[in-house]
């Protein structure tokens, strides 16, 4: 198993290598100038070839690339062009509400979608399975902004319960962060519960028609010994699977809940980096993510010994 | 008698309820008696060096922190602000100014005639009418710790009224420390002598922006008035809330959450001014005016009659309906410096106003010499008003069926990036594309900077005409209003006969507010002042 972990982090050196050179190059050939956008509307074409000449942006790309790499083999991922911070320091300041969120959300999401969509394969092709999966596809279909601004008209317009906006950090107390981040994390947890609920469904039907659960049921074990420690045990594996893809996907991009609820997190980062053309945050970003996926994959695979004990490293 | 050791579950409940009361307790009582005004604005916070971008935030940003040398006041009338007396050579070409008594900057030291000499010139590489005054400088010195002298090559008459400019690149003292720095390099410390201390270690740049009152500041005696008189802050803090979704600010703004919300999307309007507790006000002179930039360096347009053509084409009243449908925003404004300003003047729009006419149209692209070229028009596809401006400008020119149109989808980013290209449209250059500028900028010849005709040291369009930029030195040397205005007339005819760019529509935004709870709320265009606000 030290052996596997061990080669597995050796084999992302590469990877992030491929993923920082595709990055720069991705950014540096589109269009878009930072220097534009920092002078203005009302500079001169002139204001603005001198910030570029500042900020080193009329060099060459390679010569650029060669300075990017050699900051980033001392970890330096950068300064923000617009608001001269580290890209670690912007990083960190959005680090907490994007954890906040994504944990919230599958907290929500597995909570109540794991028990649905093994209620739908025990009861299928019944009335509750129809429920469950018709809320499914609610939930893949309707935009989440479509239901943020529901719920933020219902339960802060009208009702007055909770925040419309923002976000309150833990260091405020734990019922303030609850409070701020309730909203979007029920928002964003639909689409994540309809995904679960129907990985969990079609995984646990593949499981019940196994034999061994024949045989347990045979053996007299009551249905929710049978449910929950044979057959969910063993149909875990996928479900993990999109959890933890879940997991990446909510920490890097979330932007239009981001957005909605004026969540200050990394997907917010992300996407105004990209309309600002800010190169190093979206490099960092970019680098730090393709991290954060790599090491939730080993996390992923490695669960999978503890679910099914055929798997072996 | 319980206690604590005996009973588990008393540990218990003690914990919980001390933990309960933990909960922020001090800072909770520290929040109850400050008085934080939550306001939300156009744009984000990014940088913090008002010269080195000409993003109307930043001067937002800086008039919080820094203060100037004169203001505008309600009627963007100039107002002595940092100086308190100044005499004029009698040739006109010699300043002297005495700044006030009580001026300190935030790290407590004093403000000097020589912080103020290096302010202006790093101001005065950016700025362009800063640049234009630098042009007319002989020289400009600290004659002691609070004077300093402006000595003019010629008797330039608008250096008050530029020192007194709103809108982008306001002429703020620094400290000369910051002050020296390169003017095309971003200053790392935020130190000013204004009404409010910038708060670094609470900025979340595309998040938050804070700022706290500065105790020691010595407010002039007069009243406030706009960005002029005494600058008495009300309130103990700021807090500049970026609300990037616009349906989520106006929410926030009838929950309470904020007080203040400098650019309500016009389609939430009437749903502010249904809501008790919010008002909606705005500055006679408050708005933004369309802009149609033509590139003067390639065909069809480095031919005035093309560019005269799209004077026949372009229905000036189609983009204010579409972008302020609520008649009470809009000014059917035909004059390049903006309308309800003192420049305001059509002369030269007959065949603008007058009625659409595609034949004539056809008649001065043909005579340009068009041959049914493609016409390279940059779309950007995510802005609040260039989006739907550019869609109306898309339908007006289709109903030109002679016109080859080759419209480009693209970002905002992507298209100022683009637009700075001189090359052929079909080498990744351009024809059209639109934008737009604030009525306040545009007011004065000097400072609207895409009406100018410098050639190569022109806005992007690059229009080249000696005639006009004669006629706008001749406007700076005016010795009064009666005289500028006049000559306002022969720019504006020279304009429309050039048509450097086709100006459509001037609608306004007005600011929204919490009236319950906001008092001396003052509105300014552009640059709204945060000073004189008390909060219940």
């Amino acid at each position: 198993m030290t052996a596997y972990i061990v080669r597995r982090l050796l084999a992302t050196i590469p990877v992030m290598a491929v993923v920082a050179l595709f990055v720069f190059l991705l950014l540096h050939l589109t269009p878009g100038d930072p220097a534009a956008v920092i002078a203005g509307d009302d500079a001169s074409p002139a204001d603005v070839e001198a910030i570029r000449r500042k900020l080193g942006l009329d060099l060459a790309i390679w010569q650029q690339f060669i300075i990017y790499v050699g900051n980033l083999l001392r970890g330096d991922l950068g300064t923000s062009i617009f608001s001269n911070l580290p890209v670690l320091t912007l990083v960190k300041q959005r680090l907490e509400p994007s954890l906040v969120l994504a944990v919230s959300t599958l907290v929500i999401a597995i909570a109540l979608a794991v028990p649905m969509g093994v209620l739908a394969a025990w009861k299928a092709r019944s009335w509750i399975d129809r429920v469950v999966m018709g809320f499914s596809v609610l939930g893949f279909a309707v935009p989440v902004f479509l239901i943020g601004y529901l719920l933020i008209y219902v339960f802060a317009i009208e009702l007055r319960w909770l925040p419309v906006q923002g976000y309150r950090p833990l260091s405020q107390g734990i019922d303030q962060t609850a409070r701020s981040i309730l909203l979007p994390a029920i928002a964003l947890s639909m689409v994540y519960m309809a995904l679960i609920a129907r990985m969990t469904r079609a995984s646990m039907l593949e499981v019940l028609s196994e034999d061994y659960i024949r045989t347990a049921h045979s053996k007299g074990v009551s249905t929710i010994v049978v449910l929950l420690r044979h057959a969910l045990k063993n149909a875990a594996v996928p479900i993990v699977t999109v959890i933890g893809i879940g997991l990446t996907l909510l920490i890097s991009g979330v932007v239009i809940t981001e957005t909605v609820f004026n969540i200050p997190g990394l997907g917010r980062l992300t996407v105004d980096a990209i309309l600002k053309r800010d190169y190093p945050i979206i490099q960092g970003l970019i680098i730090l993510f393709a991290g954060a996926k790599v090491l939730v994959n080993l996390l992923i695979d490695i669960s999978y010994v503890f679910f099914d004990p055929r798997i072996r490293y | 008698m319980l206690t604590r050791a005996k009973n588990p579950r008393l540990w218990l409940a003690t914990a919980i309820l001390a933990a309960a009361g933990s909960i922020g307790a001090p800072g909770a009582l520290a929040q109850q008696k400050e008085k934080v005004l939550r306001a939300a604005m156009h744009a984000d916070v990014r940088t913090v060096d008002p010269f080195w971008t000409t993003q109307t935030i930043a001067a937002i940003h800086g008039l919080m922190v820094y203060d100037t040398l004169f203001s505008s006041d309600i009627n963007l009338d100039p107002k002595p602000q940092m100086v308190d007396t100044w005499t004029v050579s009698p040739d006109r070409k010699v300043y002297t100014f005495k700044l006030r008594d009580g001026l300190k900057f935030h790290d407590g030291t004093a403000v000097t005639s020589k912080d103020v000499v290096a302010s202006m010139n790093r101001w005065g590489k950016r700025d362009g009418a800063g640049k234009q005054l630098m042009g007319y400088t002989k020289s400009l010195t600290a004659k002691d710790a609070k004077t300093f002298e402006w000595a003019l090559t010629e008797p330039y008459g608008l250096l008050i009224d530029i020192l007194a400019k709103t809108g982008t690149s306001i002429p703020f003292v620094m400290r000369e420390k910051e002050a020296l720095v390169d003017a095309f390099t971003q200053i790392q410390e935020v130190v000013g002598s204004g009404p409010f201390m910038f708060k670094r270690d609470e900025w979340v740049p595309g998040s938050k922006t804070v700022y706290v009152k500065f105790k020691d500041y010595a407010p002039r005696k007069e009243p406030a008035s706009g960005h002029a008189g005494g600058k008495v802050v009300k309130v103990d803090r700021v807090e500049f809330i970026w609300l990037s979704d616009t349906q989520t600010a106006q929410s926030a703004l009838v929950a309470g959450e904020i007080d203040y919300l400098e650019n309500p999307a016009i389609d939430f309007l009437p749903i502010l001014k249904k809501t008790p507790g919010v008002k909606l006000e705005s500055h006679p002179a408050m708005g933004t005016m369309g802009i149609l930039q033509l590139n003067h360096l390639h065909p069809p347009f480095n031919n005035v009659k093309a560019r005269q053509a799209m004077l026949y084409l372009i229905n000036n009243a189609d983009y204010l309906n579409t972008i302020a449908a609520d008649e009470s925003l809009q000014t059917l404004c035909f004059s390049f410096f903006g309308c309800g300003v003192s420049m305001e003047t059509d002369a030269g729009s007959e065949p603008y106003k007058g009625a659409k006419n595609l034949a004539r149209a056809e008649q001065l692209f043909k005579e340009a010499g068009y041959k049914g070229e493609p016409i390279t028009i940059l779309q950007a596809t995510d802005h609040q008003y260039i989006t739907p401006a550019n869609l109306v400008m898309i339908q007006q020119l289709r109903k030109a069926s002679f016109l080859k149109l080759d419209v480009q989808a693209m970002d905002w980013g992507s298209v100022v990036s683009r637009r700075a290209k001189k090359e052929a449209p079909a080498q990744g250059g351009w024809n059209i594309f639109i934008t737009g500028t604030t009525v306040v900028t545009s007011s004065s010849p000097i400072t609207h900077t895409s009406i100018g005709m410098g050639c190569d040291k022109a806005w992007f369009g690059w229009p080249c005409d000696k005639r006009f930029e004669d006629l706008r030195q001749e406007w700076a040397f005016a010795p009064d209003l009666a005289a500028r205005k006049k000559l306002a007339v022969e720019l504006s005819k020279r304009a429309y006969d050039q048509v450097p760019y086709i100006s459509f529509a001037q609608w306004r935004n007005p600011v929204a507010f919490r009236s319950d709870r906001l008092t001396g709320v003052q509105t300014m265009p552009s640059v709204p002042p945060m000073w004189n606000i008390d909060k219940k």
